[in-house]
């Protein structure tokens, strides 16, 4: 463990995007004490301001503060990404691990569902879990993290079928342990790696599939202050106010960046073997 | 060889058909029924029924399923609700303008990926290394649907160079028809481009590596032929997997660019049946994007069988 966060702090690209993340999430957890204005406020009086020294990042068409309500935006994307992926984190890892240790028809039956929701493009499949449960924050967090588990099945499979026939399964099992222990106690800590690089992914593809769901309107209400919804409004507006274009942007690019590069720098320092080949 | 793909053939035949069940399910528990949709504020009962008649709602729904799948064997997906057309009509009239947008973002993509990558694995370690590895990650990063806003706000509305919106078919001039598919066609192809180009590089590495390409250097192989004919030929046999893959999800993007620039594709087509309540349309659209996807990936692992012959067949 000691020696993973050496190998990950020595990649200066992973460690800065930590720090981005470590400053997205004291702003979600502060957003309230640090916004300039509320981010609900509608000041009529200025509609569409372009940024200056009140306003930062200017208003948008409802005299909103845009820089309040991006940085209210954190609260959104971090509570998706973090409820999303631990939903898929939590049934794809009980999927995946029983497949593997079981094997045969288990196996079968559960390697095929996963297949079968493997076909369905993201999107489309978030559009349609979407427009079966209808638009609101938790059921944009269910469809994601319904989409997403698939992944998680997949990673956890293949981990219990590289360690289901080492010595130290079979001494647990010829010692009477159940299969209940042995999947907790043995098989799990031990496919722990890749699922944690990948729950690191999956938080950037999160926060990407609710920017791009609220973008087409099937996600949050729409007064929320969630990125994804400022850049669909943006579009009506953009060509007199660039600004409201631009920075909801900026700042779900950075996001989804910091996690992905994260997530890479973990590849490397939790495997590697693996750093040289990218 | 020939098991090989026998194997793989019989593997996407219950995937198939899972995703045919998944598809009719999924679409079923949408709120509201199509024929309320249809009616709209001329509802009746009798008028509904007669409907409901017409459509087969009024049967359970394992036999909607049975009528609806044994018809899709046919070729027949149903008739949409909405404009009362044969959905398959529908799907075949849109697909062209998915498949060009999917053909310019992949072309866009390659033409940025192969030569980043390759540059990149040579001057490894280097400014340039470290400039195309922060374009990979930028371009996975960056959200298509923003690049394409952007795009519009300067190209189209800054200097009025393209249109930032609707499409002209090819028959109406070639060029005509570029000049409303460059734009959605980068936006889409970017993040392809990236994950193309990251995959290009560490190959190209791994090829770098190899005993072969040394003893070529020793024999006196230039520089270039070393690189172009040896290195990347053998380089690319990983990417064509890949970029196969991405191919596939060329299709969920395009359901998000398509509706930007306003495009009559396919994506468009899923969005306004799903807006629409329209289940067969619905129905059809989720079927075709779903077995194109599993047919692409087919067709990937078995070109992959054949170029590579390193791959095990058992």
């Amino acid at each position: 463990m000691k020696d993973t966060w050496k190998r990950f702090k020595q990649n200066r690209f992973a460690f800065v995007g930590f720090l981005f993340i470590a400053l997205i999430l004291v702003v979600a957890l502060f957003a309230k004490w640090i916004v300039p204005y509320d981010p609900y406020f509608m000041d009529s009086s200025s509609p569409l301001t372009s940024p200056n020294g009140q306003h930062w990042f200017g208003t948008d068409q409802f005299g909103r503060d845009i820089f309040s309500r991006i940085l209210y935006g954190t609260q959104i994307s971090l509570k998706v990404g973090l409820i999303a992926v631990g939903f898929s984190l939590f049934f794809g890892t009980i999927i995946g691990i029983v497949a593997g240790y079981f094997g045969g028809k288990i196996d079968q039956v559960l390697s095929r569902i996963t297949d079968v929701l493997f076909a369905f493009p993201d999107i489309l499949l978030a559009l349609v879990i979407m427009a079966i449960l209808g638009p609101s924050l938790t059921n944009l967090m269910i469809a994601i993290g319904i989409v997403y588990t698939p992944i998680f099945a997949r990673i956890a499979r293949g981990a219990v079928l590289s360690i289901r026939d080492s010595l130290y399964i079979e001494a647990a099992r010829s010692m009477g342990v159940n299969s209940f222990q042995i999947m907790l106690r043995h098989i799990l800590p031990n496919s722990l790696a890749p699922l944690i690089v990948q729950v690191t992914l999956s938080f950037a593809f999160a926060i990407l599939a609710e920017a791009a769901l609220s973008f087409l309107g099937l996600g949050v209400s729409p007064d929320t202050p969630s990125w994804g919804i400022m850049l669909s409004e943006a579009k009506d507006w953009m060509e007199i106010s660039w600004w409201t274009a631009i920075f909801p942007g900026v700042a779900i690019t950075l996001a989804v960046l910091s996690f992905n590069i994260m997530g890479d720098g973990l590849r490397d320092a939790l495997d590697p073997r693996l750093k040289n080949e990218r | 060889m020939f098991t090989y793909i026998l194997r793989r053939l019989l593997i996407a035949i219950p995937v198939l058909f899972g995703i045919s069940v998944l598809a009719f399910f999924m679409v079923r528990l949408v709120p509201g029924d199509t024929v309320t949709a249809m009616l709209g504020t001329n509802y009746n009962e009798a008028q509904a029924e007669i409907l409901r008649q017409k459509y087969g709602l009024d049967q359970s729904i394992i036999v909607q399923y049975g009528l609806w799948i044994m018809n899709v064997v046919k070729g027949d997906l149903g008739i949409s609700s909405l404009t009362n057309e044969p959905v398959f009509d529908i799907l075949l009239t849109r697909l062209p303008i998915t498949l060009e947008l999917s053909f310019i973002s992949i072309l866009f993509a390659l033409l940025i990926a192969i030569p980043l990558g390759t540059i990149a694995a040579l001057k490894r370690n280097t400014p340039v290394d470290y400039g195309a590895s922060f374009f990979g990650m930028f371009g996975i990063s960056v959200p298509n649907f923003w690049l394409g806003t952007l795009m519009i706000l300067y190209l189209s509305l800054h200097l009025s160079w393209l249109p930032s919106s609707g499409f002209v078919p090819l028959s109406d001039g070639v060029w005509a028809n570029i000049k409303t598919m460059i734009m959605p066609g980068i936006a889409l192809g970017t993040s392809v481009g990236a994950v193309t180009m990251r995959m290009t590089r560490s190959s190209m590495l791994e090829v770098l590596g190899e005993e072969y390409m040394k003893m070529a250097k020793a024999k006196g192989v230039t520089n270039s032929r070393l690189i172009w004919k040896h290195g990347l030929r053998n380089a690319l046999v990983p990417v064509v997997t890949v970029l196969g893959i991405q191919a596939g999800y060329l299709l969920g993007g395009s359901i998000i660019i398509e509706q930007i620039f306003s495009l009559p594709g396919i994506g468009q087509l899923a969005l306004q049946a799903i807006s629409n309540r329209d289940y067969s349309l619905l129905q059809g659209t989720i079927l075709f994007i779903a077995s194109a996807f599993v047919l692409i990936n087919l067709a990937v692992d078995i070109i992959y069988a054949l170029i590579n012959p390193k791959i095990r067949y058992s």
